[in-house]
């Protein structure tokens, strides 16, 4: 980061990325040469009380909880999920809502929850009332 | 390509006019605007050019100035250049959008047309627009007629977008006095006047996306001081030299001189009176007529406002006895801006001066010959007597018991 007011850049202004940047949409996020000053590069997981856990055993791959996810804190790859950015998720558990399966593959707990906890102890298939 | 528009070596314009022929000559690209009395001219007449094909660029209608602003803003973010025209509550409108241009650190330029601000409404001219802008980081010129509103546009580009400086500029001219009272202008053609300026160069633009940036960022109490800083530190260092520099030029090309403090007659004067706009050609009149009868009379016009020529105007009052203010806005429970400024200058100029304070012309009202040779006639009487005699701040030309105050 920069030390005093003289070493800014003119203007209230930041830089993406480090440098010239080719086809961002097709580069992962890992592979992107993101600056010190871009977002991505600072945590804001302590905004977060609550936070999604993903289960991977009922997850079907449909994308929903990517697609609507505000921060881009969903993790996928080649159309398949993988986790939870936690650096970036505000714990807004749109996911949650939005997750079609029975039982639901992500599902928010408190922050201090543990992982493997959660998943030992996650609830069974809801039967559907007629 | 825009066609060239063929200018006689002088053309009869008026301060309007002359504006917007500055605009078109400059080739800018984006203009956004909203017409507000008096200076609705200046875009009418660009709006007539690029309809007739004199202007490659973009005309944006808007709902409001404040729309207007914030349309040229994201216009100059993008890498353009990019202009507008404002007056009086239009101003106003635009004056939260001012500090985003000038933090942002995007050359935009704003003819200003001096207004009067309502309550009571009055569409003529006075500068109280200008002193509501001082403070948002812009730079200030101010025209005293047509010639110097057509010449003071070329200047704020030049210095606006110098890469150093990048700092949003103001061109100011008196309502109606100037903007609406044509003259002799002495023009430029297209070629001459485009080259002074140059081709626009983007800095950080949005739209070279090779190298996205995020503009006006959320900074709270980390950064934000750091950037007022560096944003101050320009004003008050880099930007005089810049315009020192685009006087000298200009001055090369055309002939015409401006300076940054315009003095007239102050060289073994006793009594001066400071003042901007139109006023400052009456008092050079009211001046030569009493150097007649031998009076020490002598003339300092502002004209850049803002950065405040702080170390020239002390130069130009060394020896000056008595000075009068005179300030074209009303003050509402203080001095007048200018009286305050120069009151700052003068106490650490080192030399004791009488100062005093002339509140004048508000709302287009005249500021006559008689006016300024009974201020001149005070100043004088304070001169010789080495401090005040008469109260310090004067309403002049106002119907009614005197006003005075302290």
């Amino acid at each position: 980061m920069n030390n005093g007011w003289n070493d800014f850049e003119i203007g209230a202004m930041l830089r993406s990325f480090d440098g010239a940047v080719n086809d961002v949409a097709t580069t992962l996020q890992e592979d992107r040469p993101y600056s010190k000053s871009n977002s991505f590069t600072a945590s804001v997981a302590d905004w977060r009380i609550e936070k999604p856990i993903f289960n991977k055993d009922y997850c079907i791959d449909c994308q929903f909880c990517w697609i609507y996810c505000p921060d881009i804190s969903i993790i996928s790859r080649d159309k398949k999920m993988v986790g939870v950015d936690y650096d970036h998720c505000k714990g807004c558990g749109i996911c949650v809502e939005v997750c079609p399966t029975n039982p639901k593959s992500l599902l928010m707990f408190a922050e201090q929850e543990d992982e493997d906890k959660a998943l030992a102890g996650w609830p069974e298939k809801e039967k559907k009332e007629n | 390509m825009a066609d060239k528009m063929e200018l006689r070596d002088v053309e009869v314009w008026d301060g309007n006019m002359a504006a917007s022929q500055a605009l078109r000559q400059v080739q800018i690209d984006v203009v956004a605007a909203y017409p507000i009395t008096p200076s609705t001219p200046i875009v009418e007449n660009y709006g007539n050019y690029l309809a007739n094909g004199y202007i490659d660029g973009e005309f944006v209608m808007v709902e409001s100035e404040h729309a207007a602003m914030s349309g040229c803003i994201g216009a100059a973010a993008a890498g353009g250049r990019v202009a507008t025209a404002t007056s009086s509550q239009g101003f106003a409108l635009m004056v939260e959008t001012l500090y985003q241009a000038s933090g942002m650190r995007l050359p935009i330029i704003l003819n200003v047309v001096n207004r009067a601000l309502a309550a009571p409404l009055n569409v003529n001219g006075d500068h109280s627009d200008m002193y509501l802008g001082r403070d948002s980081g812009w730079i200030q010129f101010d025209a005293y007629n047509p010639q110097h509103a057509y010449d003071l546009n070329f200047i704020a580009f030049r210095v606006a977008e110098d890469h150093e400086i990048r700092l949003p500029a103001m061109v100011h001219q008196d309502g109606f006095l100037t903007s609406h009272t044509a003259q002799g202008v002495k023009t430029m053609d297209d070629d001459t006047a485009y080259n002074f300026v140059g081709e626009f160069k983007p800095m950080n633009d949005m739209l070279d996306l090779d190298h996205p940036v995020t503009h006006g960022v959320q900074t709270e109490e980390d950064w934000h001081f750091e950037h007022k800083a560096r944003q101050h530190n320009d004003l008050m260092t880099k930007v005089f030299p810049k315009i020192e520099a685009a006087f000298d030029a200009f001055e090369k090309m055309t002939g015409r001189r401006y300076n940054i403090v315009e003095t007239y007659k102050t060289e073994d004067a006793d009594a001066v009176v400071v003042c901007m706009g139109t006023s400052v050609e009456t008092a050079y009149e009211v001046a030569d007529e009493l150097r007649a009868d031998g009076k020490k009379v002598g003339v300092i016009g502002i004209r850049v406002v803002r950065p405040w020529p702080h170390a020239q105007i002390a130069e130009a009052l060394k020896g000056i006895k008595a000075i009068g203010a005179l300030d074209r806005s009303s003050p509402n429970g203080t001095f007048g801006m200018l009286y305050n400024e120069l009151a700052g200058t003068v106490v650490n100029s080192g030399e004791v001066k009488v100062l005093t304070n002339y509140v004048y012309g508000l709302g287009g009202r005249d500021l006559t010959k008689v006016h300024l040779r009974e201020i001149y006639a005070e100043l004088l009487a304070n001169a010789e007597a080495g401090k005040p005699t008469t109260p310090l701040q004067q309403l002049i030309g106002v119907r009614g018991p005197k006003i005075s105050f302290h």
